[in-house]
């Protein structure tokens, strides 16, 4: 279970381009669920995920998981608990490393790393099977460089590495838009096979309303900082992506008003 | 040039492909821009020379000379990821802390060792008269050793942590690797070996200088550029071997332009040679580049 209580968080405070990005945010997500968050561009959403992996230290607020307090933990002690893909297929492998060289390191993901042989025989037989479940082709280039894999393939790696230990939370920030649409399909019906197969915590990322409304079982739309939409159950079955591009375009307009009314 | 001249050339390459690794580790592996080694190098050169010259065993010497280059390596990272002082500021600061702390250690600008035992003595006989060819026999064991004990430790689990932490210290951290303690422990790493070289040098040359460290790290670098612009490679034990490989090319290189005496060139030339060299070395790879683009237009 992830709890994030009226976690607050300044970029730049004190200068002039002071920018409060999360404004005393507030959300409970049970073990097990999977959830969409969409918000406009600056809304705080990949800060927010930042916080919950420990990337970004919140000024204010608690965030627990599992009811472990970790808002102060740096992100490498609470890997274990968080696994995460970037919206960057550069950002979440290392393409001078090969592929079975970074599955190797997500292998130990939270565990002490010693002298021994970082791959065994054994697990280079674990990471094919697992690879092969991709239907990449990749199982036969366990050898080749992160680097030379397409974005598509990296994403789908990356998925992989994320699940490959157990861990209590999965994050996903924008993790296909960096890819094309048919590629983008398959990374989602992956992230969904993988988030069911080992029920695992999830948050997703979107721009996407169809996306947003197609995966997981709760929505949330993050503004200015905060939660100011939370559907779920037959409130958000109902739903269209129509409703809810409304509802986006009516907080945006709020805030437009805002400015309108600063200004005038 | 004589056979003599090549062998001593051979030895000095020796030393400086420890060096080289060193800067591997330092600038490939952990990407951190270190100038350390102009410090470390004296330093083991100075601890190892003053511990021989005051009776204790060379081998001891080395080692303590080791731990000495280790601890500097520590502090330049310790300034970086704990007072998050530019990498190549916290190396410029311990490079100028050791000239002090290295006169103070020799307690005069040079130790000499003329005639004390060495780690090459028990294979020498009284007479000196094997010493051209053991020391770079000895030497080389050494260098071998470094580098598969390397090619093991980056095979292994820390070892490959290390390299995720230089490669992509962010993703790195997200698979709960402490990035800081990896940058502290592979700088440790780094100017320990380079210390080594620096125990090893004096006792080739016959004591220690306050000097000796002057230029360290940019034959260091030189070889480590040399050998990957002659052996471009992506696996980590072909790297090793081809820094090792580039530090020999570069001493014997530099024997060669200062023997040949048609080029008229000086013992004191020898930094512009290493200039040109390590210049040379870099635009190669453009070089080549070029070479193929030019071919790719014309077939
Ligand atoms: N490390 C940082 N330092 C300063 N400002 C930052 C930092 N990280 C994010 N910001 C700012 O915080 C604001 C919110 O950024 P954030 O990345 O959380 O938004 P987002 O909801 O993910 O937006 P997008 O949809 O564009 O990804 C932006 O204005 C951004 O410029
Ligand atoms: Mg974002």
């Amino acid at each position: 279970m992830l709890a994030a209580h009226n976690l607050t968080k300044t970029f730049n405070p004190g200068t002039p381009i002071e920018n409060p990005v999360l404004r005393g945010l507030s959300l409970t997500i049970e073990s097990g669920q999977f959830v969409t968050v969409i918000g406009s561009n600056g809304a705080g959403k990949s800060t927010f995920l930042n916080a919950i992996s420990g990337d970004v230290v919140p000024d204010s607020g608690t965030l627990a998981i599992d009811g472990q307090d970790v808002t102060r933990l740096p992100s490498w002690q609470r890997a274990g608990l968080v696994a995460r893909v970037f919206q960057d297929p550069m950002a979440g492998t290392c393409e001078a490393l090969t592929i079975e060289e970074n599955l190797a390191l997500a292998w130990q993901r939270g565990q002490k790393r010693g002298l021994g042989p970082a791959v065994k025989k054994a697990q280079r037989e674990l990471f094919r099977d697992k690879l092969s479940t991709l239907k990449l082709g990749l199982e036969n280039r366990l050898a080749d460089r992160m680097g030379l894999l397409s974005g598509g393939q990296r994403q789908a790696v990356s998925l992989l590495m994320a699940s490959l230990q157990p861990s209590r939370i999965l994050l996903l920030d924008e993790h296909t838009a960096a890819l094309d649409p048919k590629t983008a399909a398959f990374v989602l019906e992956l992230t969904d096979r993988i988030v069911h197969e080992n029920k695992l915590t999830t948050l997703m990322v979107t721009h996407s309303m169809r996306q947003a409304l197609d995966h997981g079982e709760r929505t949330v739309m993050l503004h200015q900082g905060r939660v100011v939409l939370d559907v779920d159950g037959d409130a958000r079955a109902r739903m269209q992506v129509a409703d809810l591009l409304s509802m986006f375009e009516k907080t945006r307009g709020e805030t437009l008003d805002d400015d309108a009314l600063l200004l005038g | 040039m004589s056979m003599i001249a090549l062998m001593g050339a051979l030895e000095i390459g020796l030393v400086f492909a420890l060096v080289a690794l060193g800067v591997l580790i330092s600038f490939r592996i952990l990407n951190f821009p270190d100038l350390t080694a102009d410090g470390s190098f004296p330093l083991g050169g100075a601890v190892a020379a003053t511990l021989i010259a005051g009776g204790h065993d060379p081998y001891t010497a080395c080692l303590i000379a080791m731990l000495a280059g280790a601890a500097a390596g520590w502090c330049t990272a310790w300034l970086n990821v704990r007072l998050n002082i530019l990498q190549l500021l916290s190396s410029i600061l311990v490079m100028i802390a050791l000239y002090s702390i290295n006169l103070r250690i020799m307690d005069a600008p040079n130790v000499p060792l003329i005639g004390a035992p060495t780690v090459f003595s028990p294979l020498i006989g009284d007479d000196f008269e094997s010493s051209w060819l053991v020391q770079p026999a000895v030497l080389a064991a050494v260098v071998i050793a470094a580098k598969l004990l390397l090619d093991v430790f980056f095979a292994s689990q820390a070892g490959l942590a290390m390299r995720a932490t230089g490669a992509n210290p962010r993703m790195a951290r997200a698979q709960g690797i402490s990035t800081d303690r990896m940058t502290l422990a592979g700088m440790a790493l780094s100017n320990a070996l380079i210390a080594l070289a620096g125990a090893l040098y004096v006792q080739t040359q016959g004591g220690a200088d306050i000097s000796m460290g002057i230029g360290t790290i940019v034959v260091g670098l030189a070889a480590v550029i040399i050998g990957e612009t002659l052996i471009p490679a992506r696996s980590l034990w072909v790297i090793t071997l081809a820094t090792v490989l580039g530090a020999l090319l570069y001493r014997v290189m530099i024997a060669f332009a200062l023997n040949a005496e048609f080029i008229g060139l000086a013992a004191q030339d020898l930094n512009l040679v290493t200039a040109l060299l390590v210049g040379f070395a870099l635009v190669l790879p453009l070089l080549k580049a070029k070479a193929n683009a030019a071919r790719g237009r014309t077939a």
